[in-house]
C-alpha cells in the first residue's frame, strides 16, 4: 500500500512529459493521414487552390487585345504601345480614328483595353508634366479589367522609368505616375499572398478546432482529463502536427508560386518566413480558441469554414481592395489578422522592401498572437460543463 | 402439454390454419464471402410477439433488413404481410411500421409534430390526423404534453410515444430494432403493456434484441448464431429443455457454440 | 438528516473508516438555489476498499453525473466528496492520477489500432504497457490476436476489453465504469463480470453503473438510484430479504387481458409484467393461489400457473419507486 501511494506521489519527470508528448503527436498525425479526407484537404487542396487561382488568373490575361486612340502620334505614345506589345499579355488590334469608335469597337470585335492618348502627348509630358493616358476596359468583369489596368499601367510605368534613365529629366515625370499608377496593384503578383493567407488559416484554425472538437464528442476528452497529463501538453501535440503540415503548404505554395506561376519573390526569404511563421501562430491559436468554446466538430466546422473564411477572403485585402470598401469595413478589416499578413507578404515579396516596412504588420500580428493564445489558454476547460 | 398451450396464434402457425405475416424461407444474404445470414426460415402469425435473439453480429439487422425491404436476399424467399420482400418491396414498406433503438423521434420538434410528421410520411387522411392524434395523447396520458419538445421528455415517455408513432398508421407488422435499452423497470413495463395492447388489436410485432430479460416477454423466439437458427421455440420451452429459470442461460449455452468472435 | 448533518457524517467516514472514498451531500441536479425540503436530494454513500460498488438504475437517473463529479469532471453544486481521501474539488489533480474511468460511451480512438490506444493511454498516464502488462494481461489477452485491428473494427464485446484495458494501464487504485456492459452481448457482459470479479481479487475498488437490474446480483453492494435520488442502499442479497410483500407470479393463456383480470381483482396490490409471466403483490392475505386460480378460470383463462416467488432486486426497485409516483 506504501508503496502503491509513493508510486503515485512520485512526480513526472521531464523525460516521461517528453514521452507523453511524442506519443501524443504521434496519434494526431495518424488521425491526419489516416483519414483519406483529412489527408487530402491538408496538402492536395492547397495545390488546387494556388493552381487555380494562379492560372485562372494568367490565362484569361495573357493575349488580350487591345486598341489605341492616339492623336498625338509621337515617341512616348509610340514607346508605350511598343512596351506593352513586348509583353505577353497583350496584342494589338488596331488604332482607332475617332473616340466615337470605342465603345463599338469593345462589343464587336472582343477588345479587352483601349488605350487613349491626350493630344501631343510627348509634349505634355516634357513641358508641362501634365500628359494624360486613358485606359479603358470593360467594367462588367471588374476582376478582369482591374488586372488588366494594373498591368497595363506597370507597363506604362515601367516606360517612364525608361524615359527617366535615358533623358534625366526625372522632376518632371512625377505627377505623371501618380495619374496612371494603380494603387490597388491587382494581379497574380498580389494574389499569392492572399491565397497563402487564407490556406494557413483554413489548416491551423478548422483543422485544429475540428481535432480538439472531435476529442470532446467522441468522449476521449473525458479521458484525457481524468489523467495527469497537463493541458498545456495536450494543446501543443494538438497543434505540432498542423503546424509541421502548414510549413510544408508553405514550402509547396512559394515552391508552385515561383516555379510554376512565375511570382518571383523579390524581397528577403527570411522575412517572408518569419512573418509566416508569425501568421501560423495566430492562425492556430484561433483554432484552439474555436475548440475551446466548441464540442461539436460540425460546430467547429461552421465557424472556422464560415464565419472565420468569409471574412478573411473579403475583408483581408486579398480580393477587393480594402480602400474600396465603406467605412464600417474598413475599421473591421483591422482585427483580420490576413489583412497585416497580406500587406507584409507584398511588401516583402512583390515590393522587395525590408523589415523596417513591415514593423506594424508584425508588431500586430505578434500582438494578435500572443492575445489569442493567452485566451485560448485561459479558456480551456479542466473539467465538463 | 405445454406447448399444446400458452398462444393461440402460434397454435394456428403451427397446425397452418392460416397463412402467416412474416415468411421465410431458405433467406441469405452473403457480402462477398461471408454468409451474414445462413438459410433461414421461419414463419410468423398474426398478433404475434415474435423475438429474434442473437449476439452482435449473428446476423439480426441484415435478416430485418432484409424483411423490411431494405435489402435484397441473395437467396431465397420471404413475404411479408403477403406482399414478396425482393419484387414487391414498396408495398411491404407500406403495411409496416419500424422503430429503432434511437426512437426515431425528431427531437426538436413538438410531441403533436412528430406523430403530425409520420402520419404524413405514412399517407395518414388529413382529416383522422388531429382526432386521432388527441386520441393516442389521451391514450398514453400525454394531453398535457401535447405542445413539449420531444428532447425535453423522460426516456420512457419517448420510447412509449416512439412506438406509438410507429403503429399510427394501422400497419400489419411493427419491427422493433432493440427497442427498450435503459429505461427504469416502471416505464420498461408500461411499454411492454403498450406492445400487449397493439397485438390484441392484431398487429404482429418482431423484436430484435441481444437483452435475454426482454426475450422473456416475447410469445415466440428465434436464436440466431452465426447467421443460422439455432432454436425457435416458446420461451418457456426453451428454458424447459436447457432446464434452466431464464432465457440468459439459455442463450449462454447457445452462444457458446458460435465461431463468428471476431465480427 | 439534513445537508448539514451529512457534512458531519463526512467527517464521520473520512476518520474512521478506511474507505476507499466517501461521496456525502452531493446535490445532482436542479437549481443550487431551489428551497429544497425534500432531504433526499443530496447523495450519501461509501464504499469500501476492494469492493464492486454497483450504482443501478434507469438512464437519466444520474449515474453519470455522479461518476463524473467523482471523477473531478464536474463541480458539485453542493456537498462533498472524496476519493481515495481527496477532496473531488481541491484534490482533483491527485484524483486525476490515481483513477480509472470508463465512460459510458466507446471513448477510444476508432481510428488508431488496438495496440496504438493502448499506447496512447499508457502515455497520458506516465506509464508503458510493458510497466503494467501484467494488470491487463488476463483481458488484453482476449484482444491481443487483433492488435493490429483499428479500434473502429472491433466487436462490442472486444471494444469493451479494449477500453478496459486502457482504463487500467496506469495501475489505478479505484476503477470507474459507466455502464460498461451497455450495447454488449450476453455472452460478453458475462465474460465482463468474471474480469470484474478478478480485478477485485487484485485489490481494485469498483464503482460501476447499469441499468440493467439483473447485474445487480454480481455486486457485492448496491445503490439503487431513480430521479437523483438514492432508493436504498445494500447488498443485493440484503435487499431483497427487505422485500415484506407476499409475491405470486401468474402466468396463463391469454397475458395481455391477465394483467387487466388481475388488476381488478381486490386481493392484488399491484401487477405487472415480468417476461412471461406476471407478477402480482397480495394484500388479501386471505387470498390463496387456489381462489385466485378459480377466479381467473371464471374469466376464461386456462392453463392458470400460479406460483409463490422470491423477490429480485428488479422487484424491489418497482416497489421503492412505485410510492414516488
Amino acid at each position: 500500500m506504501k508503496f502503491f501511494n509513493r508510486w503515485h506521489e512520485k512526480q513526472p519527470e521531464k523525460p516521461i512529459r517528453m514521452r507523453q508528448f511524442i506519443v501524443f503527436t504521434q496519434k494526431e498525425f495518424k488521425h491526419i493521414f489516416r483519414d483519406r479526407w483529412t489527408t487530402l484537404i491538408l496538402l492536395v487542396l492547397p495545390i488546387l487552390m494556388i493552381i487555380l487561382f494562379g492560372f485562372g488568373i494568367n490565362t484569361e490575361i495573357k493575349n488580350t487585345k487591345f486598341a489605341v486612340y492616339d492623336p498625338s502620334h509621337d515617341v512616348a505614345t509610340q514607346g508605350i504601345v511598343n512596351k506593352l506589345l513586348t509583353s505577353e499579355y497583350f496584342t494589338l488590334s488596331e488604332f482607332v480614328n475617332t473616340p466615337n469608335e470605342i465603345e463599338n469597337i469593345f462589343k464587336e470585335k472582343g477588345i479587352g483595353l483601349v488605350v487613349v492618348f491626350s493630344e501631343k502627348f510627348y509634349e505634355n509630358l516634357l513641358h508641362t508634366g501634365d500628359a494624360q493616358v486613358q485606359l479603358i476596359t470593360d467594367g462588367t468583369d471588374p476582376n478582369t479589367a482591374s488586372i488588366l489596368t494594373a498591368y497595363a499601367s506597370n507597363l506604362i510605368f515601367s516606360y517612364q522609368q525608361d524615359l527617366i534613365s535615358a533623358q534625366d529629366i526625372p522632376y518632371q515625370i512625377k505627377p505623371e505616375i501618380k495619374l496612371l499608377y494603380n494603387p490597388t496593384l491587382k494581379g497574380v503578383y498580389s494574389t499569392v499572398p492572399g491565397i497563402i493567407g487564407v490556406i494557413l488559416i483554413l489548416i491551423c484554425a478548422m483543422m485544429t478546432s475540428i481535432s480538439i472538437a472531435r476529442e470532446k464528442e467522441q468522449g476521449t476528452m473525458e479521458i484525457l482529463l481524468v489523467s495527469p497529463m497537463k493541458p498545456i501538453v495536450l494543446i501543443l501535440a494538438k497543434v505540432v502536427p498542423f503546424f509541421c503540415i502548414s510549413i510544408v503548404n508553405l514550402v509547396t505554395i512559394l515552391l508552385l508560386s515561383v516555379f510554376v506561376l512565375e511570382v518571383p519573390i523579390v524581397g528577403s526569404l527570411f522575412l517572408l518566413i518569419l512573418v509566416s511563421l508569425l501568421y501560423i501562430f495566430v492562425a492556430l491559436s484561433i483554432g484552439l480558441l474555436i475548440s475551446s468554446v466548441v464540442d461539436k466538430q460540425m460546430v467547429a466546422l461552421l465557424i472556422s469554414g464560415m464565419a472565420l473564411m468569409l471574412p478573411f477572403v473579403y475583408l483581408s485585402g486579398m480580393m477587393f481592395p480594402i480602400e474600396s470598401m465603406p467605412i464600417v469595413l474598413q475599421w473591421i478589416s483591422n482585427i483580420i489578422p490576413a489583412k497585416w499578413f497580406i500587406i507584409a507578404m507584398r511588401n516583402i515579396m512583390i515590393k522587395g522592401l525590408g523589415f523596417s516596412s513591415i514593423v506594424k504588420e508584425v508588431a500586430i500580428l505578434s500582438f494578435m498572437a500572443l492575445f489569442f493564445i493567452m485566451l485560448s489558454l485561459k479558456k480551456f476547460k479542466l473539467r465538463l460543463e | 402439454m405445454e406447448k399444446e398451450t400458452d398462444i393461440e396464434n402460434c397454435k394456428k402457425v403451427l397446425l397452418g390454419e392460416f397463412e402467416p405475416v412474416i415468411s421465410a424461407k431458405n433467406l441469405t444474404k452473403t457480402f462477398g464471402h461471408f454468409t451474414a445470414v445462413d438459410s433461414i426460415s421461419f414463419d410468423v402469425a398474426k398478433g404475434e410477439i415474435f423475438g429474434f435473439l442473437g449476439a452482435n453480429g449473428a446476423g439480426k439487422t441484415t435478416a430485418m433488413r432484409m424483411l423490411c425491404g431494405l435489402l435484397k436476399p441473395t437467396s431465397g424467399k420471404g413475404k411479408v404481410a403477403g406482399y414478396d420482400i425482393e419484387k414487391q418491396s414498396e408495398q411491404v414498406k407500406k403495411n409496416i411500421g419500424y422503430m429503432s433503438q434511437k426512437f426515431s423521434l425528431s427531437e426538436d420538434l413538438r410531441v403533436w409534430e412528430n406523430i403530425r410528421l409520420y402520419a404524413g410520411i405514412y399517407g395518414v387522411h388529413e382529416r383522422e390526423i388531429a382526432p386521432r392524434t388527441d386520441e393516442l395523447l389521451r391514450q398514453l396520458g400525454f394531453e398535457s404534453e401535447k405542445n413539449s419538445l420531444v428532447k425535453s421528455l423522460p426516456l420512457g415517455w419517448k420510447q412509449k410515444l416512439a412506438f406509438s408513432v410507429s403503429i399510427f398508421h394501422n400497419p400489419k407488422i411493427v419491427f422493433l430494432d432493440e427497442p427498450t435499452g435503459g429505461v427504469d423497470p416502471a416505464a420498461r413495463r408500461q411499454f411492454w403493456e403498450l406492445i400487449y395492447q397493439a397485438a390484441d388489436r392484431g398487429i404482429t410485432v418482431f423484436v430484435t434484441t441481444h437483452y435475454m430479460d426482454e426475450a422473456e416477454y416475447c410469445n415466440r423466439v428465434c436464436i440466431l448464431v452465426d447467421g443460422r437458427i439455432e432454436a425457435i421455440d416458446l420461451p418457456r420451452n426453451l428454458k424447459e429443455q436447457f432446464n434452466v429459470k431464464s432465457m440468459d442461460e439459455v442463450f449462454q449455452q447457445m452462444a457458446r457454440k458460435a465461431t463468428r468472435k471476431a465480427d | 438528516m439534513s445537508v448539514i448533518e451529512s457534512k458531519n457524517l463526512s467527517k464521520n467516514y473520512f476518520s474512521a473508516k478506511s474507505g476507499k472514498f466517501a461521496g456525502i451531500g452531493l446535490r445532482l441536479s436542479g437549481d443550487p438555489k431551489s428551497p429544497s425540503g425534500d432531504l433526499g436530494d443530496g447523495l450519501c454513500f461509501e464504499v469500501d476498499k476492494g469492493e464492486i460498488y454497483g450504482i443501478i438504475g434507469p438512464d437519466g437517473a444520474g449515474k453519470t453525473t455522479l461518476f463524473r463529479i467523482l471523477t473531478t469532471l464536474l463541480l458539485p453544486d453542493s456537498g462533498t466528496a472524496t476519493v481515495d481521501g481527496f477532496d473531488v474539488v481541491k484534490d482533483f489533480k491527485k484524483i486525476r492520477s490515481r483513477v480509472g474511468y470508463m465512460p459510458g460511451r466507446f471513448s477510444l480512438y476508432q481510428d488508431l489500432t488496438v495496440e496504438e490506444n493502448l499506447k496512447v493511454f499508457a502515455s497520458i498516464f506516465n506509464t508503458t504497457i510493458e510497466e503494467n502488462y501484467h494488470l491487463i494481461k488476463d483481458i488484453y489477452q482476449h484482444i491481443e490476436p487483433f492488435k493490429t485491428r483499428r479500434a473502429g473494427a472491433l466487436s462490442g464485446g472486444m471494444k469493451q476489453k479494449l477500453a478496459l484495458s486502457c482504463a487500467l494501464i496506469h495501475k489505478p487504485s479505484v476503477l470507474f465504469l459507466d455502464e460498461p456492459t451497455t450495447g454488449v452481448d450476453p455472452v460478453s457482459r458475462k465474460e465482463f463480470w468474471e474480469m470484474l470479479k478478478k480485478l477485485k481479487s487484485e485489490g481494485i475498488t469498483i464503482l460501476v453503473s447499469t441499468p440493467y437490474m439483473d447485474e445487480a446480483s454480481l455486486c457485492d453492494r448496491i445503490a439503487l438510484i431513480q430521479n437523483g435520488e438514492f432508493l436504498t442502499i445494500d447488498s443485493p442479497q440484503n435487499i431483497v430479504n427487505k422485500f415484506n410483500k407476499i409475491l405470486w407470479s401468474v402466468h396463463s393463456n391469454n397475458m395481455s387481458k391477465l394483467l387487466n383480470d388481475l388488476r381488478s381483482h381486490a386481493g392484488v396490490g399491484v401487477c405487472y409484467a415480468f417476461g412471461d409471466t406476471h407478477h402480482i403483490t397480495v394484500v388479501d392475505e386471505k387470498l390463496t393461489i387456489n381462489t385466485l386460480s378459480d377466479f381467473l378460470q371464471e374469466k376464461d383463462h386456462k392453463d392458470v400457473v400460479i406460483s409463490k416467488i422470491e423477490a429480485t432486486v428488479e422487484d424491489c426497485f418497482m416497489e421503492l419507486a412505485i410510492p414516488k409516483n
